[in-house]
């Protein structure tokens, strides 16, 4: 285990992750709206945002996927020293982190519907967050909001699987954004 | 002049000196020490154990106290402690083969390999108030022999040989665990077994007694039922092997039950089981009863409609701590709900009416 | 209390709420179930409300608590002084200071704000319980959209009370897909089930959480010819003269004489405090 693993955690677990956790809460229930967090640092390409929120939402039982450039033993160790989740196929997956073109490609669960809610939370890092872009109507949006999503399709087919589906962080730096699979993606 | 009700802490503050007070009861007479609990109420120490999930007899006996004896009180003031607890790890199962047994006896067999172990039992006192353990509870010390060191086998074995009962297949897989993971139904044996094992003594019982009674009949013997300490082990992966971190006192129960058979199946005895801590017979022979009732699908038997056969039911109302919670919760302020269904009341009370007399007066 | 994890939970139990939380959220309406663990107050009285206050707090939050509207009734203060305790929050009797409200049967009177969180404790959170008491088979009637049992027990009431004969926990559904039960709140409250708070709903007993995120739609469960009315007493309240509060009835006296007052307390007390007078105000204070 290289020893840059060891580094990157929470100082002071319990204030830090329940802050953390009120901007993830904020940006699924606001879908566009952009929040900040941090407080952890892990090894690149992982933005503090993403690093963050693997701290505050997974462990030993969320089964997580890495997508391409960040599925390297560094991430690996850092994974199991501060959260300890079982990396895992796409197909096993609670949560998982990487670039759009990564994610994008993999087959993650969308939930059955007896349990809508054993499907994939998906952590995508971008250049950058900002509130322009694709249309975003539904729940947690007053009128509209705007995010600039990676494309359009994907999420609109995903709304079409409603209750099942997938939920979506996207991060950048300490930037965070949430879009629920309730969200209804249209073109600007 | 209307003041609205204020006070709610203070009134609180006072609840809680004066419980503390009644518990301790009269000063005059001497305090109960956690070891007089621990020692002389053991059989209520060990349902607080079961019932709390949480082995530990000296807790028992500080919950006990701080509950002025009320057990399930006792109960969950372990549970709540319980959940605090971290998870350090899981030890390995059990293995109750190697039980040093204080009590075994089969009602299948008049002997078998083992021997019948009466042990520290009340069947067979007369029920007689001993009016001498008022002034002196000084015992007589019981003869002793030479503790068993050889494995004592188990009744079923002899069965099973014969194939004459059904086999239970081993499996390594991880059990759920109700205490990390909301119950989901329907639920397979290991998170029943689970339920029913921490599920209120009374409530299991009186299932166990309905089966019996013909709601769901499945003729029980007691094919074996043995109490006594094992070993708890756990692995450790930087020794690479299990190393003994304590012994537990349990009771387990296997019975024998009418046969069932099939076309392509020769009629065999089937099997119930029940495991508690500490020394709780009636508790390991309810849950082997009710065990067995709930296994009706698995084994091709109809579904009587009976209560006991009915897992929703029984593992949803079996947990004292939850039944307790929500059935003394209507204790609690509910006037605003009330007033709603005053005010409907009191309006489909008045349509009802000037309907009546419009047709009067019609 | 030092000696237990800040917000009581220890942070797996955290993780673990903040987790089904979030799906809630995705999924409107949904019950997610959890591992609901032992509290150290009984199941029913609101295990499930203060395992997701304490999986939301930090120590920046402002707490209300009230149970029937009132922050002063002994489970409010009970449940208050518990996470003064372990969370070190404060705690405010006032709705527009809060930043976290836990709630027992009512959504207080104040509009909410996009900065709030509500929190209900929930005894029974599968609304479609009463109808069919078992979990496998409302679970199906859940994925399979079917809610007509809903609806025939609706419409029997009509048939027999010319009303729907639900006057609390009057069930909703929530983004045209879920039908879900709003917890145990007097139906005057089910219009404002659609605000700018996160709504957040916690069974503890039951092992679920549910919610309802911002501006989501919320519609009460009616009829076209017998469409959802709110109903309170038809009095204003006595203290603070308001006509559009839901109010308690309080006796007075063993004639049968009695009272009406605002059952949200802080909202009475700001209007009083405000100069509006009710039937039974004081004499000193109205000149």
């Amino acid at each position: 285990m290289l020893d840059s693993s060891l580094q990157g955690g929470f100082s002071n677990p319990p204030v830090q992750s329940a802050q953390a956790f009120r901007a993830a809460l904020s940006a699924m229930a606001r879908p566009g709206r952009i929040e900040t967090l941090g407080g952890a640092t892990a090894p690149a390409p992982t933005s503090a945002a993403a690093a963050t929120l693997l701290l505050t939402l997974c462990d030993q039982e969320t089964p997580l996927f890495l997508g391409g450039a960040y599925d390297t033993l560094a991430m690996r160790d850092w994974i199991s020293f501060h959260i300890g989740a079982p990396i895992v196929e796409a197909g096993f997956a609670q949560y998982a982190l990487g670039t759009w073109a990564d994610l994008s490609q993999a087959t993650l669960p969308t939930g059955i519907s007896d349990y809508p809610d054993r499907s994939a939370t998906l952590i995508v890092e971008m250049d950058t967050l900002a509130a322009t872009g694709a249309r975003l109507t539904g729940p947690g949006i007053e009128v509209e909001a705007h995010l600039n999503l990676p494309e359009i399709k994907a999420f609109q087919a995903n709304r079409a699987l409603f209750p099942l589906g997938l939920d979506f962080y996207f991060t950048a730096g300490p930037h965070l954004a949430g879009l629920p699979r309730s969200s209804i993606v249209a073109e600007l | 002049m209307y003041v609205a009700v204020k006070g709610g802490e203070r009134a609180i503050d006072n609840a809680h000196d004066w419980l503390a007070e009644e518990r301790r009861g009269d000063p005059e007479v001497a305090e109960l020490s956690l070891a007089q609990i621990r020692e002389q109420m053991a059989l209520a120490i060990h349902r607080v154990m079961a019932e709390g999930s949480l082995y530990d007899p000296d807790l028992a006996a500080l919950a006990i106290k701080q509950s002025r004896g009320d057990l399930i009180e006792a109960i969950f003031l372990i549970r709540a402690y319980r959940t605090t607890l971290p998870r350090i790890g899981y030890s390995d199962p059990v293995e109750t083969g190697s039980m040093i047994c204080d009590r075994r006896i089969s009602a299948t067999f008049k002997d078998a390999p083992g021997g019948q172990v009466l042990g520290p039992t009340f069947d067979y006192t007369h029920r007689l108030l001993d009016f001498k353990l008022m002034a002196d509870g000084e015992a007589p010390v019981a003869d002793s022999a030479e503790p068993q060191t050889e494995n004592i086998p188990r009744i079923t074995d002899f069965l099973n040989r014969d194939g004459l009962i059904q086999t239970e297949t081993p499996s390594d897989a991880t059990p759920p665990d109700m205490t990390r993971e909301p119950m989901e139904y329907p639920a397979n044996r290991a998170l029943r077994l689970q339920a029913l094992t921490r599920g209120d003594e009374g409530f299991v019982l009186g299932m166990a007694y309905s089966t019996q009674r013909g709601y769901g009949r499945n003729h029980p013997f007691v094919g074996e039922l043995r109490i006594g300490k094992v070993q708890v082990e756990m692995e450790i992966p930087e020794l690479g092997f299990a190393i003994k971190i304590g012994e537990v006192t349990l009771t387990e129960c296997e019975t024998v039950n009418q046969f069932t058979g099939s076309k392509t199946e020769p009629p065999q005895f089937t099997r119930g089981y029940g495991l508690v801590f500490g020394q709780s017979e009636r508790k390991a022979i309810s849950m082997a009863l009710v065990d067995r009732a709930l296994r009706w699908k698995e084994l091709g038997e109809d579904n009587m409609g009976a209560p006991a056969q009915d897992e929703e039911f029984v593992l949803s109302h079996s947990d004292n701590i939850q039944a307790t919670g929500f059935l003394e919760h209507i204790k609690l302020p509910h006037y605003v709900d009330f007033q709603s269904e005053l005010e409907l009341i009191r309006k489909l009370r008045a349509e009802a009416m000037a309907a009546t007399q419009k047709e009067a007066a019609e | 209390m030092s000696d237990y994890n800040f917000a009581y939970l220890d942070e797996q139990t955290k993780r673990m709420i903040r987790r089904a939380i979030l799906k809630g959220v995705a999924i409107p309406g949904y019950q997610v179930p959890f591992a609901s663990r032992e509290m150290p107050m009984p199941y029913g009285w609101g295990t499930g409300g203060v395992q997701v206050t304490a999986a939301c707090l930090t120590p920046d939050d402002t707490l209300k608590v009230i149970d029937q509207g009132a922050d002063d009734t002994t489970n409010a203060v009970s449940i208050r002084k518990f996470f003064e305790n372990t969370a070190q929050v404060d705690v405010t009797e006032c709705t527009q200071e809060a930043s976290v409200i836990q709630t027992r049967h009512r959504i207080p009177e104040e509009p909410l704000t996009e900065d709030q969180i509500l929190v209900y404790q929930v005894p029974i959170p599968e609304p479609l319980r009463f109808l069919e008491p078992r979990e496998t088979e409302t679970r199906k009637m859940h994925a399979l959209e079917e809610y007509g049992l809903m609806h025939v027990k609706l419409y029997e009431d009509i048939a027999r009370h010319g009303h729907i004969a639900t006057s609390y926990a009057y069930p909703v559904k929530v983004e045209d897909r879920y039908v879900m039960d709003p917890s145990p709140i007097p139906k005057f409250d089910n219009p404002r089930l659609e605000s700018a708070a996160i709504q957040l709903f916690g069974a503890g007993r039951e092992q679920r959480i549910y919610a309802v995120p911002p501006y989501t739609k919320v519609v009460s469960l009616d009829f076209e010819d017998h469409p959802f009315e709110q109903m309170k007493a038809e009095q204003d309240c006595d203290l603070c003269g308001a006509g559009h509060t839901y109010l308690d009835e309080v006796i007075v006296n063993d004639q049968g004489g009695r009272m009406f007052v605002c059952s949200d307390t802080n909202y009475c007390a700001t209007r009083c405090d405000a100069g509006h007078r009710g039937r039974l105000s004081p004499e000193e204070d109205a000149a």
